[in-house]
């Protein structure tokens, strides 16, 4: 599978990722290699194979229903890059 | 170099214990080290002022006779660890100038017994890459040289900071993290012992996600019972971390028995690939040999979906990271670059703050997920790793370890491989397999290659039978003898 411009366009823009016009056919070879790859695991037949959903066999523990966290809202804005009255500061989204 | 900076942790907690020195002057020690050697860029920052609290706070426990376990034992934390108080990046630009406000669970059990934070250690880029080239705050050189060529070698990665800082004597051990290799793999690099646990051993909380269903956090330490002092104290369940599990943790140090007789050791033939120097065959041939003199059973076993492990992880782990990493919009914490709209925003803060490798897997994270691929690729890779697990299930029913060397190669110079990805992901062949199954695996250091590097042969053992890992683990490291020293130590 040869990932073109178009595509590669498209995932950058999926996974929010600036990537300048003059680098999208280089990475978009550096991307078909690799998918190229993997994709010998299409010889494999897993017809009837369930896919693997957990490392490791266990249950899932329950904890009480309770806050064990919280009221430390000025830690959490500490590392924002702007904040504004107690809120995390972003560009206008609504016009 | 000093006598100090030369002990193992056991001797370094044996000779506080005596008070043949103080925690203070080991961690004194280790800080001068780190300050002579900080061309190797092991450390991305280092903690001078906590490391000398924290030794006074252990020196001044020791007199009043409430000691605790690693007491006074200074140590590299890898800088994927959330550490509070103490900026922490993961490796990446993106995280510039970020210092958590909390501490992760495992870290916190280290200085819940005692240990010393000397400072973070520099890794690959959010722990992609296999030689420490992907750091946003440059490469880390391998303490060792090929004899005869002076060209800087990388370490291995992720882990390259912390197990350039072990074999350089720059701490008395670190913590790393391994999704696909990134403890085992740099070990066996530079020449020192590296633990993955099995996946749900030690908590994940506060550690920089990659891939949430292969992470794990292991000691990286110069012997293999160092590495057991470490694990006892991470290891356990976390209510923060929903996949670590409710398991008694045992004093691992004590599974150190060197006793392997009748322990029956699985040669994995699949692992015989192709273009493998002759002399990592012949050392793993070796190591099979001293588990046999040493009163083991060899027995050759069947891994018959091994070659496609490697594809499944480079499925798996990039989806899970372009998951995990979504969270860097700069918004909340990290660096952002401003655009006129929110999204435009998020598309500079990311373009401009991930490194290559990092864009490239998260890139591949994305298509992999997207919609009309998933079930062709990431639903496949599902599948494939049942199959990798079920190999190792059925493995585990005749045999009570594995035993494959670490890695196909030693330590290579710095910017080779470089251009080519896939290339560069062979690295991991051996390690992979382990993480895709959850199971714990060691890399012991058991001889040097024609051109005097370290290799590493791996034990690889069922789930959370990390006492058998290490047990054999331990022999191996006895019949190897290795006490060969990096090229920088070896000419003082």
């Amino acid at each position: 599978m040869s990932l073109d411009k178009t595509t590669v366009r498209k995932i950058a823009t999926l996974a929010r990722i600036e990537v300048p016009e003059d680098q999208l056919d280089g990475l978009g070879t550096e991307l078909s290699a690799i998918i190229d790859w993997v994709e010998q695991l299409g010889a494999l037949d897993t017809d009837g194979v369930e896919p693997m959903t957990s490392a490791v066999e266990t249950t899932l523990f329950r904890r009480t229903d309770a806050v064990t966290d919280g009221n430390c809202r000025d830690r959490i804005l500490a590392n924002a890059p702007e904040t504004a009255e107690g809120f995390f500061v972003v560009p206008k989204v609504i016009e | 170099m000093s006598d100090l900076i030369g002990l193992t942790l056991a001797d370094s907690l044996e000779g506080l214990a005596r008070g043949d020195f103080s925690a203070r002057e080991l961690a004194e020690a280790h800080l001068s080290a780190m300050e002579t050697h900080r061309r190797l860029n092991a450390y991305t920052a280092e903690t001078p002022d906590r490391a000398l609290a924290g030794a006074d706070a252990s020196d001044a426990r020791r007199r009043s006779g409430d000691t605790l376990p690693l007491d006074g034992v200074p140590l590299g934390i890898k800088d994927l660890f959330c550490t509070e108080g103490v900026a922490s990046t993961a490796g990446s630009r993106i995280l510039e100038g970020f210092v958590p406000p909390y501490e992760s669970t495992v870290t916190a059990k280290l200085w819940r017994d005692g240990a010393v934070l000397l400072g973070k250690t520099n890794m690959d880029e959010f722990a992609m890459g296999s030689s420490n080239m992907t750091s946003a705050y440059g490469p880390v050189e391998n303490p060792w040289r090929r004899r005869g060529d002076n060209r800087p070698l990388v370490p291995g990665g992720s882990s390259g900071g912390s197990a350039a800082a072990v074999a350089a004597r720059l701490c008395a051990g670190a913590l790393g993290t391994d999704t696909g290799g990134s403890i085992r793999q740099p070990a066996a690099f530079c020449g020192i012992v590296g633990l993955k646990p099995t996946y749900g051993r030690c908590s994940r909380w506060g550690i920089v996600a990659f891939a949430s269903s292969l992470d794990q956090a292991g000691p990286m330490a110069r012997t293999v019972r160092d590495c057991a002092i470490l694990l006892r104290s991470i290891a356990g369940h976390d209510p923060k971390d929903s996949t670590s599990v409710d398991r008694p943790v045992p004093d691992y140090a004590a599974a150190l028995t060197g006793d392997v007789r009748g322990l029956k050791i699985g040669i994995p033939k699949q692992y015989r690939v192709d273009g493998m120097p002759t002399e990592i065959d012949a050392l793993w041939q070796r190591g099979a040999d001293w588990l046999k003199q040493a009163g083991a059973e060899i027995r050759e076993i069947d891994l018959p979906h091994t070659h496609y492990a490697l594809p499944t992880y480079y499925i798996v782990a990039p989806a899970e990271a372009s998951s995990n990493l979504a969270r860097y919009d700069g918004v909340r914490y990290g660096r952002r670059v401003e655009g006129e709209s929110t999204q435009r925003m998020y598309e500079k803060t990311r373009g401009e703050g991930f490194g290559e490798e990092v864009r490239r897997r998260v890139l591949i994270g994305t298509y992999v997920l997207s919609a009309g691929y998933y079930d062709a690729y990431y639903l496949k890779a599902q599948k494939v790793r049942t199959l990798i697990a079920d190999d190792f299930r059925k493995a585990f029913e005749e045999v009570d370890a594995v035993l494959t060397p670490t890695a196909p190669n030693s330590a290579f110079p710095q910017g080779e491989r470089m251009d080519d990805p896939v290339r560069m992901y062979l690295n991991d062949v051996f390690t992979v397999p382990a993480n895709l199954a959850g199971l714990p695996g060691i890399s012991v250091p058991a001889g040097l290659s024609e051109d005097g590097l370290p290799l590493g042969l791996q034990v690889v053992g069922r789930p959370f039978d990390e006492e058998t890992v290490l047990r054999v683990g331990g022999v191996v490291e006895a019949a190897a003898g290795f006490d060969a020293l990096p090229t920088l130590l070896a000419g003082n």
